[in-house]
């Protein structure tokens, strides 16, 4: 093997697969190896958990074809530091050389015939434009589950209906739903698949701007429980597969309310920031108390004996006055979630949920593309 | 560490300079409200505590403590040394009605009482709103009075006082006058009250602490009191160390407190056969769980961290507690966690005690987007059939000692039971002793005779805890024979 290819670009390549490779690969060694392969494809890189595959694909002056596995993280490692100069790679009897200018590096290569066959690739269902999808996703994956107890919930839920991919996530005491257009391979499709919302998050992230991804839902013929991304743009061919998880996801749609008696307006920054103030008071997991009168909210946290805070700012209240209260961390992050420039929050009991939803300006009707749910607390004093 | 620092910490307690703290702990008050009760125990040996097999003693009277009896030993040795005692099991009822009125004497003296448990309280005799000659002679007849109310109100039992300048002084006095005893201890004079003393008079110093200071030649609080603040950290470790240097001293200023925080809310049963079906176990826990949470409810709070405690065949107790994204009140999510914990535990060899707990308190509720759905899909699991699967607590027919009422022969108590029959003695604390009669035990003219009790008093009596005070202060609570 020998190649050489640009310092930016290996580095990338690089460090986007060593990110599916295990931290602690356990009694399987070689899963914490990159699996390096040249051909006439140029260079690709694999990094494999046995759920999650990484493959890239990039552009590289191939002297000589061949395979080697080598320790992922010293690789990426060393990919990151490298000066920016073009890189040569080759082989050297049982070692790896990487030189870079002035610098060398060589690094133990482990046996090939030790790692496992990456699973194929399903067929392309269809495809989705990579700055949507990976805004998208950002919004849903606030409410997924992080508890690896409830495994069923630590998914997003993609539900494609035609040209319609709706993305859920909950966690129990909040819910997301984003919807948004894409363009199936087939007009009729109606399928879902729950996705780790960690992997999604990360295929959404390393998306390159301008790119369109395209979605691979495994069938019962090819990849059934298996469901693949695939990119291509400058940093070359990217494809992740992954495992779904088993199980059935709650059914949630249903518990957005269909009418609601209040709602209210307010301007996200100012909120986020009053929020971020007050809930300081608020210990870990205590209540932030939101007060809503015709044109004010009035935001109150406190600490036992110890320490107290209110803060009030602007709102828009159609409907009685409400006070109700939320776990901080859980508003924070759907307020975050809200793109326009004021969140519209509708409400019907200090104990039921209320549904918060993006507005493009304080005139504007609330954007449906986007819902976040969110459970009170409830006082028991 | 440096000795300096030790002074200063021990010197900025601001000890009081006169003696205002009184104690107050009801002469084996179980055993003595057992002797009110059933006239013909009067003067006899009473042991009050569990009867089945592996039960334990709660209280002893005085006749008894004569032969050695005392509270925590098993009910079987107790009988090896007083075969010829009365042993029943507790009036639970009978002895919070009795506390009650104690504790509302206590009241009228001042506002700040801190119960400890029913047969114990801390008071405050200088809390603002009480108003009372606190003068050497002044207390004198503060406590004559208190005595003579406490006697009046509970039907004759007695009480033993301390008043000193601080709890653990006072403490320590109302025990040295027992029973029925008055102590109090002039300011200043702590220190001397202590040091001919044994160390384990000092809170916090039980067996093993002892056996440690006797290896560094202290057995005495004074020999403790000439050991350096240094030493006894090295010994002892920090924590104790350092209180215990503070409690030779005499110096303790913790203060009265009238309320306790509830710090976690539990219901356990220890059961008269092990236990081993896990049918049955599930739907104990279960029935735990709904009780807690029911509890957790009136109390209006809620919990994040469940616990669920068992103890098997060889005595062994295993706890395992699971933590909850946020605090709840819900019996069907709490019964899930307790069970899920159940799962993980081996039980094949048999369970004596089970026990579910929710602590890490709150008083706000983080509600599930499905409950409402949940809770309406997850019912109960049936509760055991009571009396056939043995689960019940301690739930013979006729335990000795209950109370009884006959249609044609009027209220007594259970004297003994046995082999289908049961015997009755019929008396009260007002008839003087009575006559013996055995009747069958399904005798459809017997019944249970119940003191009415306010639930709600019964209920934070039995859920209150409190973190381990300064100097390790272990509230002694009296183990309940049956019904907790």
């Amino acid at each position: 093997m020998k190649f050489r290819l640009d310092r930016d670009v290996l580095a990338e390549a690089v460090a986007w697969t060593a990110r599916s490779i295990p931290t602690r690969p356990g009694t399987l060694p070689q899963l914490s190896g990159i699996l390096v392969a040249t051909g006439p494809d140029g260079l690709t890189l694999s990094g494999f958990d046995y759920e999650t595959s990484a493959r890239v694909n990039v552009a590289a002056d191939v002297a000589d074809d061949g395979t080697v596995l080598v320790s992922g993280r010293l690789l990426a490692d060393i990919a990151r530091a490298l000066p920016d100069q073009p890189v040569d790679i080759f082989l050297d009897g049982p070692k790896l050389s990487v030189v870079c200018g002035s610098s060398r590096f060589s690094l133990q290569t482990m046996p090939v015939e030790d790692y496992p066959q990456l699973p194929e690739m399903p067929q392309v269902s269809g495809t989705v434009d990579g700055d949507l999808f990976a805004a998208a996703v950002q919004q849903a994956v606030t409410a997924a589950g992080r508890d690896d107890m409830l495994p069923v919930l630590t998914g997003v839920k993609l539900e494609i209906d035609g040209s319609t991919l709706s993305l859920l996530a909950t966690d129990r005491f909040r819910l997301s739903l984003r919807e948004l257009s894409w363009r199936p391979e087939q007009t009729d499709l109606s399928v879902t698949a729950l996705v780790p919302a960690r992997v999604l998050a990360e295929v959404a992230r390393s998306l390159p701007a301008g790119s369109e991804l395209s979605i691979a839902l495994g069938t019962a013929d090819a990849g059934e429980g298996l469901i693949g991304f695939e990119s291509v743009a400058a940093g070359g061919q990217r494809r992740t597969t992954t495992r779904l998880i088993e199980g059935a996801f709650p059914n949630v749609r249903q518990l957005f309310p269909t009418t609601s008696d209040i709602s209210a307006q307010v301007e996200v920054a100012a909120l986020i920031d009053s929020v971020k103030r007050v809930s300081l008071v608020a210990g870990r997991n205590t209540p932030i108390r939101l007060s809503f009168t015709e044109q004010l909210v009035n935001l109150e946290a406190g600490n036992g004996e110890e320490a107290q805070a209110s803060e009030s700012l602007e709102a828009t209240l159609v409907g009685d006055d409400i006070s109700i209260g939320f776990n901080p961390t859980y508003l924070l992050d759907g307020l975050g979630a809200i793109t326009g420039s004021h969140v519209h929050i509708a409400m019907t009991q200090p104990a039921r949920p209320a549904a918060f939803a993006s507005m493009a300006d304080a005139a504007a009707q609330p954007d449906l593309d986007f819902r976040y749910l969110l459970m009170p607390l409830r006082m028991q004093g | 560490m440096d000795r300096h620092l030790w002074t200063a910490l021990v010197d900025d307690g601001r000890v009081r300079t006169t003696p205002s703290i009184l104690h107050l702990d009801l002469d084996a008050f179980f055993a003595a409200v057992e002797q009110r009760d059933k006239p013909s125990l009067r003067g006899k040996p009473v042991i009050v505590g569990g009867v089945g097999g592996r039960g334990v003693v709660a209280t002893a009277s005085y006749e008894a403590r004569v032969f050695g009896v005392g509270s925590a030993m098993s009910t079987a040795e107790a009988r090896s040394r007083c075969p010829h005692a009365a042993f029943l099991t507790g009036r639970f009822d009978a002895y919070q009605q009795a506390s009650r009125e104690v504790m509302s004497q206590l009241r009228a003296l001042s506002p700040l009482v801190e119960p400890l448990s029913l047969d114990e309280a801390y008071v405050d005799l200088a809390a603002p709103g009480s108003d009372l000659d606190l003068s050497e002679r002044g207390l004198a007849e503060t406590v004559t009075r208190l005595k003579a109310a406490v006697g009046e109100v509970t039907g004759g039992l007695t009480a033993s006082v301390g008043i000193a300048t601080s709890k653990l002084v006072a403490k320590i006095a109302s025990e040295l006058d027992k029973p029925d005893g008055a102590m109090i201890v002039p300011a200043g004079t702590e220190q001397q009250l202590l040091a001919p003393m044994q160390v384990t008079a000092l809170p916090g110093v039980g067996p093993a602490t002892a056996e440690r200071l006797r290896h560094i030649g202290v057995r005495t609080v004074d020999q403790l009191q000439h050991i350096g603040a240094d030493e006894l950290v090295r010994v002892l470790g920090q924590a104790h160390g350092a209180s215990l240097f503070a409690l030779s001293r005499a110096h303790d200023d913790r203060p009265v407190v009238a309320e306790r925080a509830i710090k976690s809310v539990s219901v356990e049963d220890t059961f008269e056969q092990d236990l081993v079906d896990p049918v049955l176990l599930a739907a104990i826990v279960d029935r735990h769980a709904r009780n807690v949470c029911a509890r957790l409810t009136k109390a209006r709070l809620s919990g994040r961290t469940v616990t669920l405690k068992a103890r098997r065949h060889d005595f062994s107790t295993v706890t395992r507690s699971a933590t909850l994204a946020g605090p709840t009140d819900r019996p069907a999510l709490v019964s899930r966690v307790a069970r899920g914990l159940l799962d993980d535990l081996d039980t094949s060899s048999g369970v004596r005690l089970l026990g579910v707990g929710v602590s890490a308190l709150a008083d706000w509720i983080q509600d599930d987007l499905f409950a409402a759905e949940e809770d309406s899909a997850d019912e109960a699991i049936t509760a055991p059939d009571s009396g056939s699967d043995g689960a019940r607590r301690h739930g013979r027919a006729w335990a000795p000692g209950t109370d009884v009422e006959h249609a044609r022969h009027g209220a007594g108590w259970v004297w003994g039971s046995g082999l289908g029959r049961v015997t009755v003695r019929f008396e009260t604390a007002y008839t003087g002793p009575g006559p013996v009669r055995t009747f069958q035990s399904d005798d459809p003219e017997l019944r249970r005779r119940t003191v009415m009790v306010d639930d709600e008093e019964a209920n934070s009596a039995a859920t209150a805890e409190t973190p381990a005070g300064p100097p390790g202060a272990a509230a002694r609570t009296p183990s309940a024979p049956a019904g907790r």
